[in-house]
């Protein structure tokens, strides 16, 4: 694989429900082994662009390229084949209610057939111990677990499979400081352990600066700032100091308001 | 002009509904006969739609005959024709009743409760996690409760047919004082392939409607909880509506002369 090629490559996409445009001509790379966290207010398009990437949402326009190939518009097997190089981590964790903690964790290696259904449980068990849970929490269903086990657990199932990319929806999200603080913990961990690249995003500046390299700023449909972890302080930019500051007042103000 | 917008309005509105219903429904049969099949979950949908619906069925099916029996004795008291009650519960449970109201009481218990869970699976991202883990949600979840309805409504009918025409019995023999053996002679002398054959035809229909509908349903809803709510009463109207059509509609085509 050519080094420098990105892992994603987007350029000019755009997505609008009706007259509402929510993304206007996004550009982001996602390098190998990276980790780039979006950030962004509510509603600022963050989730749009992680569903467009995905699959689960077809953009109006633009491209987005996966190891040099173009998947807007890909479907059926070619799509399958793109989706099975991905993990990922749903905001409020996705699991399925109806199955065993094992059987979440080892769903997708089950629907690829990458492993025998009686080697499951011990492959389960391997996998929740890379999140810190121990094999006692298998057949609990996920409606017993708390919020942040439930974070463990959609963790472990999204990487599983050793995808070569990882996608993080406002991975702390619910959690009180110190499990966010592990599950950022967890997630650095975890995607230096597969060698996956991440594209995350939040609104938790605390989560942002320790699992990212390079961080880009969401408004308004268009990335208005991307940079290195280190330099976001120095932005220059009076929106990305009013959003990592948290601050009420700032150029963003209506946008609050509206 | 307002009432023409509002007559425009809905007529697109509907045949928009129409449309995507159709849409949803030719995908999933595609889905039905193209493998990967999941067994498990077909075997798991053949238990809750069907053994966990028998004592609903059995119950509305046993008070049924007995009504039947009930009703055609005072009716046809009044002309002698007492001797005809048999021939009337046998017709009327197996070519109606019998896929009718198991096909209602089904639509109410099991409709409901698909929209309900692919509702809810939709609306906390279940459906997109399923996608991203390389599972196609038609296959994995619409398609094992369409194979299930249409086999396990037929099995559910016949259970009811013989529930309902014993409820008739009951009341015959035990309240009217109807010599069993007798009554029993007519009833298998009334007993037709092609009534219990129609019944089992419209069943699998039935159970065809009660599965999309609370598929397609719970797959389109939105908005949350409120949204779940609506996906489970639409559900069960809907498909509530769509037997009682696709009983007259089957009843012209097998005995309309």
């Amino acid at each position: 694989m050519n080094a420098a090629l990105p892992k994603i490559s987007i350029r000019g996409l755009r997505k609008a429900f009706g007259r509402k445009v929510v993304l206007d001509g996004i550009d982001l790379d996602l390098g190998s082994g990276e980790s780039v966290v979006v950030i962004g207010g509510s509603g600022s398009g963050k989730s749009v662009l992680l569903k467009c990437i995905l699959g689960l949402m077809e953009p109006d326009a633009g491209s987005i390229l996966i190891d040099g190939v173009e998947t807007v518009g890909l479907r059926g097997e070619p799509r399958d084949e793109m989706g099975r190089k991905f993990g990922m981590l749903f905001q409020g964790a996705a699991l399925f209610d109806s199955l065993p903690v094992w059987e979440n964790v080892t769903f997708g290696l089950l629907a690829q057939h990458k492993i025998r259904r009686s080697d499951a449980r011990g492959i389960a068990v391997a996998k929740l111990a890379q999140v810190g849970l121990g094999a006692d929490v298998c057949d609990l269903v996920p409606s017993e677990l708390s919020g942040g086990m439930q974070k463990r657990v959609a963790l472990a199932r999204a990487i599983a499979a050793d995808p070569e990319i990882i996608f993080f929806d406002e991975p702390t999200t619910g959690l009180d400081p110190i499990m966010a603080d592990v599950i950022n913990s967890l997630i650095v961990k975890t995607t230096r352990e597969v060698g996956a690249s991440a594209l995350s995003i939040t609104h938790d500046m605390a989560s942002a600066r320790k699992i990212a390299h390079r961080i880009a700023m969401l408004y308004q449909g268009a990335i208005i700032w991307a940079g290195p972890v280190a330099d976001v302080d120095a932005s220059g930019d009076a929106r990305v100091d009013q959003f990592i500051h948290g601050r009420a007042e700032g150029p963003i103000q209506m946008a609050v308001r509206a | 002009m307002n009432t023409l917008q509002l007559v425009g309005a809905f007529a697109l509105s509907f045949f928009a509904v129409v449309g995507r219903l159709t849409l949803f429904g030719v995908e999933a049969l595609s889905h039905c006969l193209r493998p990967p099949f999941y067994l498990r979950s077909i075997g798991r949908q053949l238990i809750d739609i069907g053994y966990f619906s028998l004592p609903v069925v059995g119950l509305t099916a046993i008070f049924t005959g007995m009504v039947l029996a009930l009703q055609s004795y005072v009716g046809f008291a009044r002309f002698s024709a007492e001797g005809a009650i048999a021939n009337v519960v046998v017709v009327s449970i197996t070519r109606e009743l019998g896929p009718v109201l198991a096909g209602l009481m089904v639509a109410g218990r099991i409709g409901a409760a698909m929209a309900a869970e692919i509702g809810t699976m939709r609306v906390t991202e279940q459906l997109d996690a399923l996608t991203t883990l390389s599972t196609n949600p038609m296959k994995y979840l619409v398609a094992p409760r369409l194979i299930a309805g249409v086999i396990v409504l037929p099995l559910l009918v016949i259970v009811a047919n013989i529930i309902g025409i014993f409820g008739g019995f009951i009341v015959a023999v035990y309240k009217l004082g109807f010599n069993p053996a007798n009554y029993l002679q007519n009833t298998f002398e009334a007993l037709h392939v092609d009534d219990i054959v129609s019944g089992l035809v419209k069943a699998a229909v039935f159970g065809f409607i009660i599965s999309l509908m609370g598929c397609y349903h719970g797959y389109t809803s939105r908005g949350g909880a409120q949204g779940v709510g609506q996906a489970t009463t639409s559900a069960v109207v809907s498909a509530s509506i769509l037997i009682l059509c696709f009983d007259y509609v089957l009843t012209e085509l097998f005995f309309a002369k």
